[in-house]
């Protein structure tokens, strides 16, 4: 019986048990609506049609120059930028499914669970479609549209350390949403999309940020996913990431560091920020509210 | 004694049917007006995916009338947004609230509420439209050269007819549907923006995909519009102007009569089948 020790200690803590089961729930609601054909269908024609949605206009203006930098940049910035809403309103969005929809949030905040990871367990589902979506972008990119990626010369290494970093990152970004959620009634259907939407013109995941004009820019420096996605297209396609100006002084340490640094400044400020919202949500009797919105 | 004053004089026929339009788009229209975020939300989010697709142009040096075809087609994401979300998963939303029986145990036509929540979903989406293309314009330095103000009034009506009668027509058919309605129209939005050329010419998806994409009313709305409002325009059109014309004509005639004919075939059709309450969350 290997399974049973680590079946105990799963059992044990708090932290993992609540993340386990949220996963195992998270996936059942996000995949148990339809088939499994249907359900790959539909998570792989949004991603591929906000793709082509940049293609085509690119295609149009360049009259198909697929071979330039800036193809590759915008191609592979928006491919992964598809994590950013995933997971942000994959937290978030957990606290208006369970409070208003499936009314379930008070029970949940009755049982033996950690509010916080059983809302990062939630994600995952999400974070999997999200990854469903990416893959398939990039096959596509590579495949049909000469997207320079060669697998022998991406930096595995970085690469992973900057997709962990960055998913990371945005779980904790999510927490903080997730926080506003609970306090917020009316506006919290907007929260995820805002700043997601928000996040995609300042942290130049489809155009160099010198394309912003002089005012806008340090917007874009101060937020981490910037960091991130240059992160993750230097270890992609590294030539065609110093093609552009923006972060030339920058060393892949530097950026790693910057990423690490943000990321725990992030995540220090999301705890605070989250058991700051979850008291007063407790205090306002808001746990249970329903608004029918 | 009764907490309502008495009925005294009874509504029926056009005046019932009326009555209900008004009564139905009312909430639309003040309603959302009360919630002045939504107000700030509703223009402030397509502004950002305008801004983005700017960039985009301006980062790959297209010509600046492609600027204001992503405003204009940023401001007509609107309406999409409001029959997607607003007509025809409303009825769905209905049902999962409990509302739905009460409207058809009501003396009020199924078609008049609809009807209404087309007319108040439309008003109040339009005002957010000008506020995009106003905020947008003046933001990015879009400059217009209308060439016939009655044929872009004509367009843009019948691209609201038809659109709205499309989104009553579905309304009908996600009446039927229970938790796949969300997922159903979460993904109708993306494709949609592509196929009809939202952020650019139409044209470019080639002959047959456009004409296959004309059936969305915004396609050829849209196509239209930049051609009367954009000096690059007509060049960059798929049909020209009356062709257009002509067949958005087509699309609101069909529509609107066949949201009227399935929306009752649906109704009798979830009554049978008993799905008009059913909640499976």
């Amino acid at each position: 019986m290997k399974g049973a020790p680590m079946q105990k200690s799963v059992q044990k803590s708090v932290n993992l048990r609540s993340f386990l089961t949220a996963s195992w729930l998270g996936w059942q609601i996000e995949s148990n609506w339809t088939d499994p054909f249907l359900f790959a269908t539909y998570s792989t024609i949004k991603p591929v049609a906000g793709a082509a949605i940049l293609v085509l206009m690119y295609s149009i203006v360049t009259q198909g120059n697929f071979d330039s930098p800036v193809f590759a940049y915008l191609y592979l910035g928006n491919a992964f930028y598809q994590y950013v809403p995933a997971v942000l309103t994959g937290v978030s969005w957990t606290i208006i499914d369970d409070r208003e929809h499936y009314r379930t949030l008070k029970y949940i905040y009755t049982a033996p669970v950690n509010i916080p990871f059983y809302l990062f367990g939630r994600a995952v589902a999400k974070f999997i479609v999200g990854t469903f979506g990416v893959v398939i972008t990039i096959a596509a990119g590579v495949l049909f549209l000469n997207v320079p990626l060669d697998w022998s010369r991406v930096d595995w290494p970085l690469f992973l350390v900057a997709l962990f970093l960055g998913v990371l990152m945005l779980a904790l970004s999510g927490l903080i949403l997730a926080g506003i959620t609970l306090m917020t009634a009316r506006h919290s259907y907007y929260i995820g999309d805002v700043v997601a939407g928000g996040l995609f013109l300042f942290t130049g995941a489809i155009f160099p940020l010198e394309v912003l004009p002089n005012w806008l820019r340090p917007i874009g420096y101060l937020l981490p996913i910037t960091y991130w996605l240059e992160l993750i297209r230097r270890s992609l396609v590294g030539a065609v990431a110093e093609a552009f100006p923006t972060f030339t002084a920058l060393s892949n340490g530097d950026l790693l560091l910057i990423l690490a640094a943000s990321s725990l400044v992030f995540g220090i400020a999301s705890i605070f920020i989250f058991r700051y919202c979850d008291h007063q949500a407790r205090e306002r009797g808001l746990i249970d509210q329903t608004t029918n919105y | 004694m009764s907490l309502f004053p008495p009925i005294e004089k009874k509504r029926s026929g056009w005046q019932l049917f009326l009555m209900t339009v008004v009564g139905r788009s009312y909430p639309r229209v003040v309603g959302m007006q009360r919630e002045r975020s939504w107000m700030f939300f509703d223009v402030f989010l397509p502004l950002l995916s305008v801004a983005a697709y700017v960039f985009v142009y301006r980062a790959i040096g297209a010509p600046e009338d492609y600027v204001g075809f992503v405003v204009v087609g940023g401001a007509m994401t609107a309406f999409w947004m409001n029959v997607l979300w607003s007509m025809s998963s409303q009825l769905y939303w209905e049902k999962e609230q409990g509302n739905l029986a009460l409207y058809i145990i009501s003396p009020a036509p199924m078609m008049a509420i609809l009807l209404g929540m087309a007319v108040g979903g439309l008003f109040a989406t339009l005002l957010r439209a000008i506020a995009i293309i106003a905020v947008g314009s003046l933001i990015f330095n879009v400059t217009y050269a209308v060439s016939s103000f009655w044929q872009l009034i004509a367009v843009f009506s019948l691209s609201m007819v038809a659109l709205y009668g499309l989104g009553m027509m579905s309304a009908s058919i996600f009446l039927l549907l229970s938790r796949e309605a969300w997922h159903l129209a979460n993904l109708a939005m993306e494709p949609v923006y592509l196929v009809s050329g939202m952020y650019f010419p139409v044209k470019n998806l080639g002959f047959w995909a456009a004409a296959a994409a004309s059936v969305i009313p915004l396609t050829l709305g849209l196509d239209a519009m930049r051609q009367l409002v954009f000096a690059s325009g007509p060049t960059l059109g798929f049909l020209s102007v009356e062709t257009e014309i002509g067949i958005l004509v087509i699309l609101s005639v069909t529509f609107v009569t066949a949201a009227r004919y399935l929306l009752a075939y649906v109704e009798r059709l979830a009554v049978r089948e008993g799905r008009l309450t059913e909640n499976r969350r």
